[in-house]
């Protein structure tokens, strides 16, 4: 039986992994360490001492920043892997193109990197999850459920960068896509503090950022067990935002591809 | 080879272009042209950048679809049967898109599971293709340090790892030295050799005349000329060149003066070329017409001579 063509571009990727897996994962074990230690130690000594962000008192500002952290680091390496990848496929070293010489379709392309983007945003979040576990941050149990909604932040966001990078032609917009999209996204996903700490009319606009939808179900999962509506919602947005990432995308790979 | 008679017994050609055209917009890249290749042939575009080869290519590749016009390529329809198509094809493209982290039987490995290839099989392929491109030594090292030439003598290791029936190379040698080119023209012999279908496009006659048993010249999406080399240069050039150069300045002087010299004379930035059947009687009449160019030299008519005469331009700007 014939091998699901998006399943041997991911075997392409799994055989590259065994060159880089040793650098890519020295840098998922330091990555939260270093933003655990910092933010979750440092910052919220700081946090917990004032008025906390549990008003109850139970869950320490560490437990909190904690799958915050979990789902805003997926969406960073998710948006990664769909840059870097895509740009040097289509137009650096344009491998892309040597690849849908074959009996590869530019949409089985995508479907392959988002499989591989989705292996590795599991692997790089249970490594993140381990960490935390041991900062005493998050437990375990939790903690790897959490794991589910936070790639699927990873994923959604990786979908959407392919897509939009297929469309571009120069790297100067990579830079500007993190500059001016990934980096606000990033700070105002509700991470680092609630949401409702911005002043009233900004509020509302920082809630439309899918990245919060991420960062509030991983929350949820980690701390407490969301609603069905929650679920609903929250997954609901970043699944479309999945969806509609990968349908743009596989048209935007077709167009270079497929000239 | 899996290619299929047709009804009146020759073999069905392996590619088959009826008016064939490609557009992006409002530009016209390859603009209604004729072709058949038969299996085992050697086929050529020899045209500038520019012509519409590469569009071509893509478009036998089934990877760019036609904007108008018919083709077959295998007997199947490149829109409706492209990944059936592209598995029996072998692609040497203009970038070498090689995977430079990876070591040089990993980029193969990959490559052939895109085919489907058992695993057993890609493991075989690659020490025979390593074999036949001279890179055997270096299959586990990385590719970023290979050389050029070595990189695309890769390439074509990679164009065979599914055994095509079809090999598309375009501009197989282009940006290498003269000794890493005839490294690469030897290997592609070998292919002819095996009775591989090769079909290449180059803006280097040479290589065409070396390569191809026929050929296109293309310019500005449309064919200008048909045949094979000899055929060609038979019949739109004359058996020899003169190439006269003037010192600097005297050339537009002299010009008026050749009038009417050999069969026909073409007046390029640098240098005048006269053709002629009889070299030796054109070069005495200049020196009778009181001419005296810095150098003469007498060469035989190549394919360059064919596209000058044919377009009034020269191959390579």
């Amino acid at each position: 039986m014939a091998t699901p063509i998006a399943v041997r571009v991911l075997e392409g990727h799994l055989r590259e992994y065994r060159h880089t897996w040793r650098g890519t994962t020295i840098s998922s074990i330091a990555t939260p360490v270093l933003f655990l230690a910092a933010m979750g130690l440092g910052l919220g000594a700081l946090v917990d001492g004032g008025r906390g962000v549990d008003p109850a008192g139970d869950i320490t500002y560490l437990a909190w920043l904690a799958p915050g952290l979990l789902a805003v680091s997926a969406m960073q390496a998710g948006a990664g892997d769909g840059a870097f990848p895509v740009m040097a496929g289509l137009q650096w070293i344009r491998t892309y193109h040597a690849v849908v010489a074959t009996p590869v379709r530019p949409g089985d392309l995508l479907i392959g990197n988002l499989i591989w983007a989705t292996i590795r945003l599991t692997v790089v979040g249970a490594v993140f999850v381990g960490v935390a576990v041991a900062f005493g941050a998050m437990a375990l149990g939790p903690g790897l459920a959490a794991l589910a909604p936070a790639v699927l932040t990873g994923i959604a966001t990786c979908a959407a960068v392919s897509a939009f990078m297929a469309t571009r032609k120069s790297d100067l917009a990579m830079s500007g896509l993190f500059r001016f999209v990934i980096v606000p996204l990033f700070l105002f996903s509700g991470a680092f503090f609630p949401l409702s700490e911005l002043p009233a009319m900004v509020e509302p606009v920082a809630r439309l950022n899918p990245v919060w939808h991420g960062v509030e179900l991983t929350r949820g999962v980690a701390l407490d067990v969301p609603t069905a509506l929650h679920w609903a919602i929250h997954a609901g947005v970043l699944s479309t935002v999945f969806v509609v990432g990968t349908f743009l995308g596989s048209i935007a790979f077709a167009r270079v591809l497929r000239a | 080879m899996n290619n299929s008679p047709s009804p009146n017994g020759s073999p069905a050609p392996l590619v088959e272009a009826r008016k064939l055209v490609k557009r992006f917009g409002d530009f016209t890249a390859v603009d209604g042209i004729d072709v058949e290749v038969q299996a085992g042939e050697a086929f050529g575009f020899l045209g500038p950048n520019g012509a519409g080869k590469s569009s071509t290519m893509r478009m036998v590749g089934a990877v760019s679809p036609p904007t108008d016009g018919e083709l077959k390529v295998l007997g199947l329809d490149p829109v409706r049967d492209g990944p059936q198509i592209r598995a029996r094809l072998g692609v040497v493209g203009q970038d070498n898109a090689l995977d430079e982290q990876l070591t040089v039987g990993d980029n193969l490995a990959i490559y052939g599971r895109y085919f489907d290839l058992p695993r057993s099989v890609i493991r075989e392929r690659i020490d025979e293709l390593l074999d036949f491109v001279q890179l055997k030594e270096r299959r586990d090292s990385k590719v970023d340090p290979l050389s050029g030439g070595m990189k695309r003598r890769l390439v074509i290791a990679r164009s065979l790892i599914n055994d095509p029936d079809m090999v598309l190379l375009d501009e197989p040698t282009t940006g290498l030295d003269p000794q890493a080119r005839h490294a690469l023209w030897e290997r592609l012999y070998g292919l002819k050799q095996r009775g591989v279908t090769l079909i290449l496009t180059t803006h280097y006659m040479d290589e065409a005349e070396q390569l191809c048993d026929r050929l296109v010249v293309m310019d500005q999406g449309r064919i200008v000329a048909e045949g094979a080399p000899s055929q060609l240069i038979a019949t739109h050039a004359s058996r020899e060149v003169i190439e006269l150069r003037f010192p600097p300045g005297e050339q537009v002087n002299a010009l008026p003066k050749l009038d009417g010299l050999g069969e026909h004379v073409e007046e390029l930035p640098d240098r005048v070329l006269i053709s002629s059947n009889d070299a030796e009687a054109v070069v005495r009449e200049v020196h009778t017409r009181g001419l005296e160019p810095a150098t003469v030299l007498i060469r035989r008519s190549t394919l360059e001579d064919v596209f000058l005469r044919l377009t009034g331009r020269t191959l390579i700007d």
